[in-house]
């Protein structure tokens, strides 16, 4: 079978073009959109012959913000058809601070050169007031709608396997000028490799509420079941944290079988739905919640588990999964239909020494939830801080390996060369091996995760430096992890002169109402400290994690 | 419950528990969720306290930047519907 995307869906569509393959779910949890293989694929070419009037071609890099899920998916696939990359972005929503996008947008148009940016009837005009105001040369703009044609030829390139298939970005300025450049032949052999580990059929509904400009959305809530035929149920992630019911009411609806979730999700979940909106429902029919993107906590699994078990979900169903979009998407799978493995371990081993050890009596010890063993083809080491692989147990940086890897950063030599070392892409993340499981404890970088989103603490600290009263440059932001919600909050600390309650109060205010409408996401904690409190590197900057320790001693926490 | 004790008891709950700030001076008229102050995973939470609060049914759905946007919007549903 087809080995490009849509070659791939091409030919799914002319083995069985009447099965379901799609079905969109509005903010009532109601279908929106049932779409068969065939109808699907005639939004496909409807959507490739918008970019194609409008002048995208071979390997033009098409920017989409939209919010209109049909016509996302449509607009993905037919930037594909006419040899395009397409690459998915957060939409600019309400609150964002139009500067701030603007900049970001920036940062991403000098670094990547997108030859057009396809936006929806929903945010075309605020993508093109924001993209107004913006100096330099732009991209143009077009405004897919959705519209289904009959099959005709004439409109699709034949890529070549090794061809770059799609861009995936993180958000924030930083995020947005490292692309993730993936092959099609990268991208078939992840999901060859993952599908083999989860046993995953084209039998198999996924239900998934997922971002698709997010690697969990993108690979395993998106094209994993529209390239292996399987059948995909989606909402949007703004309707399901409003309504987190929604999810599993559809589970129940559809009969789904797998649906991927960052932590957060399992305490949101297991917390926050009511009795009356859970009524019929039956999640019986689901193989695995598989528990993605974020440090995985034993407890969230826990209380899910005992939330859900009435309704036939039980902790053989919480698998784990370690994911990145660097290996197109999975590293390591627990297996389906098996509790996740937890490892026991002293805590003052772990914390102090760096080493897990199983712990032993009385002794303070932590859960730590395994999130599973590679998948195939897929290599994984610990190395230490000489760049040297580390026994068992010891803890380190994971190091991974397979040939179902990003192509490079796109347009960034720089740091394509930066993140490998002798063929090993470098993750950045914190981990351990055991006995052929992997355990990974967080990130080696500053890098915060606040519901599954990445959030790079220098973007926030840039937009509170601008707030007046607080020292610029003299901020550090950093995650602190909170078991009740099963995720890190963002945590602010600034220098600042005045020690005058009221004019500290205007301050802090002015802090988080600065990140809430520059940034996705909202601070939980704001410290004001006084000049010279912060703790500097040897180079002079802020060393983020040493003030987190400081403060939270302080705190006495 | 009056409207101005429904929205004192708003504005208690909203600095303490969800901006996690009590010194923060939050306005009647203030925009919560079209500025980002309250960011959307705690829509959920909101609409939960304030059914357990005041006794009143108010569906995920509801709680949106469109309906109530502010204290004062959110006080007078409360008290229209008590």
């Amino acid at each position: 079978m087809g080995r490009t995307l849509t070659g791939r869906l091409a030919a799914l569509t002319g083995e069985a073009p009447e099965r379901e393959c799609l079905r969109l779910l509005d903010a009532a949890g109601q279908p929106s959109a049932v779409l068969s293989r065939r109808r699907f694929l005639e939004g496909v070419h409807g959507a490739a012959e918008q970019l194609r009037a409008a002048g995208a071609g071979p390997r033009d890099l098409v920017v989409l913000i939209q919010r209109d899920l049909l016509t996302l998916v449509t607009t993905f696939f037919g930037a594909s058809l006419v040899g395009a990359i397409p690459s998915i972005l957060p939409f600019a929503t309400e609150k964002l601070d139009p500067v701030r996008y603007r900049e970001a947008m920036a940062a991403l148009i000098r670094v990547a050169q997108p030859a057009l940016i396809a936006t929806d009837a929903l945010v075309a005009g605020d993508v093109a007031a924001l993209l107004d105001a913006a100096s330099g040369p732009l991209p143009r703009t077009l405004t897919v709608e959705p519209r289904f044609v009959s099959l005709v030829g004439g409109l699709q390139h034949e890529a070549s396997p090794e061809d770059t298939a799609l861009l995936q970005h993180s958000s924030g300025t930083t995020g947005l000028q490292k692309g993730v450049a993936l092959s099609h032949r990268a991208i078939f052999e992840q999901l060859d490799a993952y599908s083999a580990a989860l046993g995953f059929t084209p039998d198999d509904v996924i239900v998934s509420w997922l971002p698709l400009y997010h690697d969990m959305g993108l690979i395993a809530g998106f094209l994993m079941p529209l390239l292996t035929g399987a059948r995909l149920v989606l909402m949007s992630p703004f309707d399901w944290v409003r309504a987190p019911h929604l999810l599993m009411q559809a589970i129940s609806a559809n009969r789904g079988t797998f649906t991927w979730l960052p932590n957060f999700a399992y305490n949101f979940c297991a917390q926050k739905i009511r009795d009356r909106d859970l009524e019929g429902v039956d999640l019986s029919s689901m193989r695995a919640f598989i528990n993605c993107s974020e440090p995985v906590y034993d407890a969230s699994h826990r209380l899910f588990a005992e939330r859900f078990e009435p309704y036939g979900v039980g902790l053989d169903r919480l698998a784990v999964c370690y994911a990145m979009a660097e290996t197109v998407f999975a590293v390591t799978q627990t297996p389906v239909g098996e509790p996740a493995p937890v490892d026991v371990v002293d805590r003052a081993s772990l914390r102090g020494e760096n080493f897990a050890r199983p712990a032993t009596g009385d002794a303070p010890a932590e859960r730590i939830v395994s999130c599973g063993r590679p998948i195939p083809g897929m290599e994984v080491r610990v190395l230490g801080e000489d760049r040297t692989p580390l026994p068992d147990r010891h803890v380190g940086e994971i190091a991974v390996r397979s040939s179902y890897m990003l192509s490079e950063y796109y347009r960034r030599p720089d740091a394509t060369e930066a993140a490998f070392c002798d063929g090993w892409y470098l993750t950045g993340d914190l981990g351990y091996m055991a006995e052929g499981e992997v355990y990974v404890l967080g990130r080696k970088k500053d890098l915060l995760i606040v519901g599954g989103k990445n959030i790079y603490p220098q973007d926030l600290e840039a937009l509170a430096s601008a707030v007046e009263g607080v020292h610029p440059g003299r901020v550090a932001v950093f995650g602190v992890p909170n078991p009740q919600t099963g995720t890190e909050d963002a945590g602010l600390v600034a220098e600042v002169d005045t020690d005058d309650e009221a004019a500290q109060n205007e301050i802090r205010a002015a802090i988080r109402r600065a990140v809430a409408a520059g940034s996705d996401v909202s601070l939980r904690h704001v410290w004001l400290v006084p000049r010279g409190w912060l703790i500097k590197t040897s180079s002079g900057k802020v060393a983020r994690s040493a003030n987190r320790d400081k403060l939270l001693a302080e705190m006495g926490e | 419950m009056d409207n101005a004790s429904i929205r004192a008891r708003l504005r208690e709950y909203l600095t303490t528990d969800i901006l996690r700030d009590p010194s923060y001076p939050l306005g009647d008229d203030e925009p919560l969720i079209s500025s980002g102050l309250v960011d959307s995973f705690s829509l959920v939470d909101i609409a939960l306290w304030v059914e357990q609060q005041f006794g009143v049914h108010l569906d995920n759905s509801e709680l949106n930047a469109d309906n109530f946007d502010t204290v004062a919007e959110l006080a007078a549903y409360v008290e229209q519907r008590q």
